[in-house]
């Protein structure tokens, strides 16, 4: 098993916003997490990634045999951790290339592999590029800055192509693409789709999986995860609408 | 002469009766005359104190308070420069002019005359060579009222450099001044630049500091830069000093009908390093660019204070300061913006923003604008903060440890100014020297500040920031 989140409670500012969650993600796995607003998708996704603002109150997340939980941010990035943001960062004066080279070289350290050369780093560069169809300008400008939404998106599926990390937690990638760019970015990321890796959407239509078709879908709600099924629970919510789950949820 | 502190205005007022005759040895009528009113306003008001405005937040008497030695006429018989500094630019191809412990270099030999026509050589000597060229200038730029460092630098200066360029000429190669101090004693310097640039002319000039070992210095350097119509000058001034040393360096620039000025000052490393950048618009049409990036640690300070005089319609300004203030670090930024009543079409902005990396550094940061035309464009801001958190967050979540995190930020930040240097190699040296200087490696060197990169010793980075 690649991830095992068990009975997982965390908080903000001493607001509990996960109650008891529960997932596991096996390798070659695509999982997608749906849920209405404020139910605590991106605070699951930003715990497992490290976001220090977040207390985990009880419970643990297991990657690969290892809690992450005592892990600093960039070592769970090193063990294989990536995060897609819902909104990416810009970070003026800081290059794309420069940044993803120190990236891949101290992710390469922490494995001890040695540096990638420059020119083997420029053809892997070319490569992912391709990946997301981004034109060759992007990556000589600063990170995120003056992006477009779609961009930015890409810009995040670059990255994670460039990594090649072995769980990705994509944060509401859809969010802010026209449907083109919805398009190219779905492409990019079942292209990296493999039996050694896992990926984790996390939205809240549908029309992403239309394109990145999971094969378990859970339904985040107030903190815990309400249901799991196949793809065809995602469709089954687009039809019904949160409110079906709000009033099993009552009913109960 | 004997060593002695300076911290009373009474000293250097019975210095200047003593030595009069060696300093003026030199002099026209007309800048003796003008010691002697230098002299007379710095007695006035002596030397500033916390009550004053633009030294409330520096402590000036405290750096003197130390046994200096002043020397009045050039004490280093047969010095060979080339053992103290050899010039070892492989990239930077500059006319370079040396001076050594405040005195310049090669003050025997005659002026350099380009085939351009440029003049370049020591002030000393275009005193006796190009009488009128000094005389028409010198002193008419810079303000000795409410300026005491300037007053008692007009009273003493003997020496500096001189730079004529004529109307109608580019100077195809950056003249490079350096100042170089090495010596046992602890050094009082006052030094004196005087550069013309002539009509539709073009110069690029670099104006280094550097201390060569431990002893405190203290440079009190006026340059005075005067700009005839259509001109353009980029100026670089460039600070490693040690943190005993003590640079006061004010420039005043004079910028005629349509002239372009590119002031940069990077402040590596000092005690105390304080840069005034009078900027006077006196034409319409002038355009001046004022940056500066300050880097410090420990318990060094920087003060910026820039004054940019409007005196004319249809000019623009643009102010851009950035610092990064580690462990017990000051800086002060005062930034004074004048737009007189006849100066309508004005556009001026000014910018300082800082990176405070302790809770113990500090930076006093002031914008002043005083605006009497109507028809004008103005702005200006300042920061303080830290290193933005979600930048972090996004950083380290792709693996990149805290240190190289915040190091890559950190030189984003300083990117922008380093990105105004217009000459390539220049800019290629200070982005070394800056990335090398965030990762606490850049002390002091054994070669000018531009020099420190030996081509067969590259500077290495855990980062490769280079481009690719």
């Amino acid at each position: 098993m690649l991830l095992h989140i068990n009975d997982l409670h965390a908080s903000i500012n001493g607001k509990e916003i996960l109650k008891g969650v529960n997932l596991e993600v096996n390798a070659g796995e695509v999982h997608a997490i749906m849920g209405p607003n404020g139910t605590g998708k991106s605070t699951l996704a930003s715990v497992i990634a490290g976001r220090e603002v977040f207390e985990v109150t009880q419970g643990d997340v297991v990657f690969k045999g290892k809690s992450l939980l005592d892990m600093p941010v960039e070592q769970r990035a090193r063990e294989g951790i990536f995060l897609g943001f819902q909104y990416p960062v810009e970070i003026p004066g800081v290059s794309i290339t420069n940044f993803m080279r120190t990236a891949l070289n101290e992710i390469r350290k922490y494995r001890g592999l040695e540096p990638l050369s420059g020119a083997a780093f420029l053809a892997r560069m070319e490569e992912k590029k391709k990946l997301v169809e981004i034109q060759s300008k992007l990556t000589n400008r600063s990170v995120n800055e003056g992006f477009s939404g779609g961009e930015k998106k890409k810009n995040e599926i670059f990255q994670m192509a460039m990594l090649e990390p072995t769980l990705s937690i994509l944060d509401e990638t859809d969010s802010g693409l026209d449907i083109d760019a919805l398009r190219i970015v779905a492409n990019g990321v079942n292209a990296l789709r493999s039996t050694d890796n896992a990926i984790v959407v996390i939205t809240h239509y549908q029309r992403l999986l239309d394109y990145i078709v999971p094969d378990i879908v859970h339904v985040l709600y107030e903190g815990r995860i309400v249901k799991t099924g196949g793809k065809e629970l995602a469709l089954e919510l687009e039809e019904k609408g949160y409110e079906w789950i709000k009033k099993e949820m009552e009913g109960r | 002469m004997t060593a002695t502190t300076l911290n009373h205005a009474e000293t250097f007022d019975q210095l200047f009766k003593e030595k009069l005759p060696v300093i003026s040895r030199n002099d026209l009528a007309s800048l003796t005359r003008l010691r002697n009113e230098a002299i007379a306003l710095f007695n006035q008001n002596g030397l500033p104190g916390s009550a004053d405005e633009k030294w409330r937040n520096t402590d000036i008497t405290r750096r003197l308070d130390l046994d200096y030695t002043m020397h009045h006429e050039d004490f280093q018989s047969n010095l060979d420069v080339e053992k103290i500094f050899a010039c070892e630019v492989p990239d930077l191809d500059t006319f370079l002019i040396t001076m050594v412990n405040g005195w310049y270099a090669y003050r025997n030999s005659a002026l350099r005359i380009l085939p351009s026509g440029t003049i370049i050589g020591s002030l000393g000597r275009a005193l006796r060579e190009a009488p009128e060229l000094v005389e028409a200038h010198l002193g008419k730029v810079a303000r000795m009222h409410n300026n005491p460092f300037v007053a008692l630098n007009t009273a003493f200066a003997s020496d500096g450099v001189f730079i004529y360029v004529p109307d109608n000429t580019v100077v195809t190669k950056p003249i490079q001044m350096v100042n170089v101090v090495d010596h046992h004693e602890n050094l009082f310097m006052q030094t004196r630049n005087l550069v013309i640039v002539g009509k539709n002319s073009r110069l690029e000039l670099v104006h280094c500091d550097d201390s060569h070992n431990h002893t405190a210095g203290f440079t009190n350097t006026v340059t005075e830069i005067v700009m005839g119509d259509n001109a353009s000058v980029d100026y670089y001034k460039m600070q490693n000093i040690n943190d005993q040393s003590t640079v006061l360096h004010s420039a005043w620039f004079h910028l005629g009908r349509d002239a372009r000025l590119n002031s940069h000052a990077i402040s590596l490393n000092g005690g105390l390093i304080r840069n005034e950048s009078v900027v006077t618009l006196s034409q319409p049409g002038a355009d001046a660019n004022v940056y500066g990036l300050y880097l410090m640690d420990k318990k060094q300070q920087t003060d910026n204070l820039v004054f940019v005089d409007h005196a004319a319609p249809n000019c623009t300004s643009s102010e851009l300061f950035k610092g990064i203030l580690d462990d017990y670090a000051r800086a002060v930024f005062n930034g004074h913006i004048l737009v007189r009543p006849d100066a309508q079409q004005t556009a001026a902005y000014q910018s300082n923003r800082n990176i405070l990396l302790t809770d113990k550094a500090r930076v006093n940061t002031q914008p002043f604008l005083e605006i009497y035309a109507d028809d004008v464009k103005c702005s200006h801001g300042a920061t303080v903060g830290q290193l933005d958190a979600e930048a972090m967050f996004y950083l380290r979540s792709r693996g990149i440890g805290e240190e190289n995190a915040r190091m890559l930020l950190m030189y984003a930040f300083a990117a922008e100014v380093i990105g105004k240097i217009g000459i390539e190699n220049l800019r290629d040296r200070i982005d070394d020297l800056v990335k090398k200087r965030l990762r606490g490696e850049l002390s002091i060197c054994d070669q000018c500040v531009l020099h420190c990169s030996k081509p067969d010793q590259p500077i290495t980075f855990d980062i490769d920031m280079s481009k690719i």
